[in-house]
């Protein structure tokens, strides 16, 4: 049993033109990705298009095939001709533009420290983007926000993907790891000013996403938001994986709180594919105790469950821990074994009191910041000055953003290095196929016409462009692959060796 | 609206005073209480800063920050 899996995060963020709210989205948000494009290992050769081939957005992980006219994936390949950006990054990422969003997809990494490392990476990323765009001819300083609500009833998304065993029965997921997802955002949660989609009432809640939420399980992820999204999407084998998109999740500034959310999450599933849940966590009312959860900042509110028992959120929690503590045992290998230390100790904070953990975890930080400027300028909650600090918290510029500035003083306990993350803007992760598309990419500019996240197609001067399928995530890696970047000059020899295997 | 408003803060108040009893009661361990000390501190001196780097016209700015629905 282990916290290793392949996963990777999707955060799409917020975008704006200052003294401009009429400003396109759409067209701000490609002149971001595009401002990064023209970093000097992006243009070498002509720019890579995004392969579509083996995507099935509409497939549904029950079994049927959407049929509705939500979301037709050919208006995805139009959204490339009708030229809304893409760009594959030689670490292996994806930048481009979703809906009316610029969107950072991290390369496909093991373990939840490469998740916080690789997400980081794209924070940093979006912050050196904006810079290039103000530094364009013709184009105005752009704003960009690692959150999930404007406050006036629109949210975006920041998911998660965990690739899993396609033997787990679906509705196992859907009963053991909804539990989980709903109080998740006591050390997950970003903090947000208001209540309600459209924040009309002034009060602080937990977390950003919460009231976005409207049922238990489904396909959507723009409108009837569900709990459990149930996508079926693996990018992969789909015989032997499933992709489990996440849909629920904030997105964190702080390492911590990105590191642990995802960690967690990944020990759960591993527990739902061994079978250890029996469903006494099962919750009466998950959408209405979701919210009710994020209401309540002190922590108090009792959770009720299925079999009459009542639970505070951090008491479900703890059980789950402990549930994982049995599972994963004394010889649990290191990277599980800090997860679990982590979520004890937070876990264990936030039963004596949140606070302690405003130099570790999102919401806390910015409450804790909140609650001292109201104090010392005698604010109400619905003051312009408060949503300012909230939502300036989430401003990936360094110079402005408030969680950056926190870093600056050094108020912020981290997991990285600034070094480290900006190698990860560049560099793949060794052990996944990320190296594999990461490496093409930076080594043949000119010869990758295409990719995706299981396929890079080249065109080496043949009749045809060849496509090499990756349809296996721990294919690829640097152990597998590396020797043959060093020895390979041109893109043909390298196909010339795969193809001979 | 200002009733709205006064009813939000009120509640969150009661709220942060039965926290903090809690936490006083609890706050048995010094090295904690040592820590929460100098969180507090280090906060209020970066209210400062806040006001530096704050947007200027937070209203504005505020009001201006429209995003069209994501996933």
């Amino acid at each position: 049993m282990t916290v290793r899996r392949i996963m990777g995060t999707e955060i799409e963020y917020g975008i704006s033109v200052p003294g401009q709210p009429g400003a396109n989205p759409m067209v701000t948000s490609s002149q971001i990705v595009n401002a990064y494009a023209a970093r000097p290992e992006l243009s070498k050769g002509g720019r890579a298009r995004w392969d579509y081939e083996e995507e099935t957005p509409l497939r549904d992980a029950r079994g049927f095939t959407y049929t509705g006219a939500l979301y037709d994936p050919a208006e995805n390949l139009a959204d490339e001709d009708s030229g809304l950006a893409n760009v594959i990054l030689t670490n292996g990422a994806r930048l481009y533009v979703d809906h009316a969003h610029p969107e950072y997809s991290t390369p496909e990494v093991t373990n939840p420290r490469e998740v916080v490392l690789f997400d980081k990476a794209g924070e940093m990323t979006m912050a050196e983007a904006a810079l290039r765009a103000a530094h364009t001819p013709g184009i105005g300083p752009i704003n960009l926000y690692k959150n999930n609500t404007d406050n006036k009833g629109a949210s975006y998304g920041a998911h998660e993907n965990y690739l899993m065993s396609r033997q787990t029965p679906f509705a196992d997921i859907v009963a053991h790891f909804t539990p989980f997802l709903v109080t998740r955002q006591v050390f997950a949660g970003a903090g947000r000013i208001g209540i309600g989609q459209d924040a009309s009432e002034h009060r602080f809640q937990i977390s950003q996403r919460a009231d976005f939420f409207e049922v238990e399980v489904g396909l959507e992820t723009t409108l009837k938001r569900p709990i459990i999204n149930t996508r079926d999407e693996p990018h992969a084998d789909a015989e032997r994986y499933r992709r489990l998109h996440v849909i629920i999740g904030d997105a964190n500034l702080a390492e911590h709180a990105t590191y642990l959310k995802v960690g967690t999450a990944s020990i759960v599933l591993a527990m739902i594919e061994s079978g250890v849940f029996d469903g006494t966590l099962g919750i009466a009312e998950p959408v209405a105790e979701l919210r009710a959860v994020s209401h309540d900042p002190t922590l108090t509110h009792k959770i009720e469950l299925r079999n009459g028992k009542r639970l505070t959120a951090v008491e479900l929690q703890m059980s789950i821990l402990e549930q994982a503590e049995a599972y994963c045992g004394p010889d649990a290998d290191p990277a599980t074994r800090e997860v679990l230390d982590q979520w004890a100790y937070v876990l264990d904070a936030l039963a004596r009191d949140p606070m302690e953990l405003a130099d570790m975890l999102d919401w806390p930080a910015k409450l804790s910041l909140l609650e001292r400027y109201r104090e010392r300028e005698g604010l109400d909650w619905g003051a312009a000055k408060l949503q300012a600090i909230d939502l300036q918290y989430h401003d990936v510029r360094p110079e402005k953003g408030l969680y950056h500035r926190l870093v600056a003083r050094g108020k912020m306990k981290r997991l990285l290095t600034d070094t480290e993350i900006i190698n990860a803007m560049t560099e793949p992760p060794s052990d996944t196929r990320a190296f594999f598309r990461g490496r093409c990419l930076s080594r043949y500019p000119s010869e990758v016409v295409a990719a995706s996240w299981d396929s890079v197609i080249f065109d080496v001067g043949a009749d045809s462009l060849v496509r090499v399928p990756m349809m296996e995530p721990e294919k690829g890696t640097k152990a597998h692959v590396g020797e043959l970047f060093e020895r390979c000059a041109a893109a043909k020899d390298l196909l010339d060796v795969i193809t001979a295997d | 609206m200002a009733a709205k408003d006064s009813g939000g803060q009120s509640q969150s108040q009661r709220s942060r005073q039965e926290a903090d009893a809690e936490t006083t009661e609890a706050a048995v361990d010094p090295e904690i209480a040592e820590r929460h000390e100098a969180i507090t501190e280090e906060v209020d001196d970066l209210l400062d800063e806040i006001d530096e780097v704050l947007e200027t016209n937070s209203e504005e700015f505020v009001r201006s920050f429209v995003q069209k629905g994501g996933q």
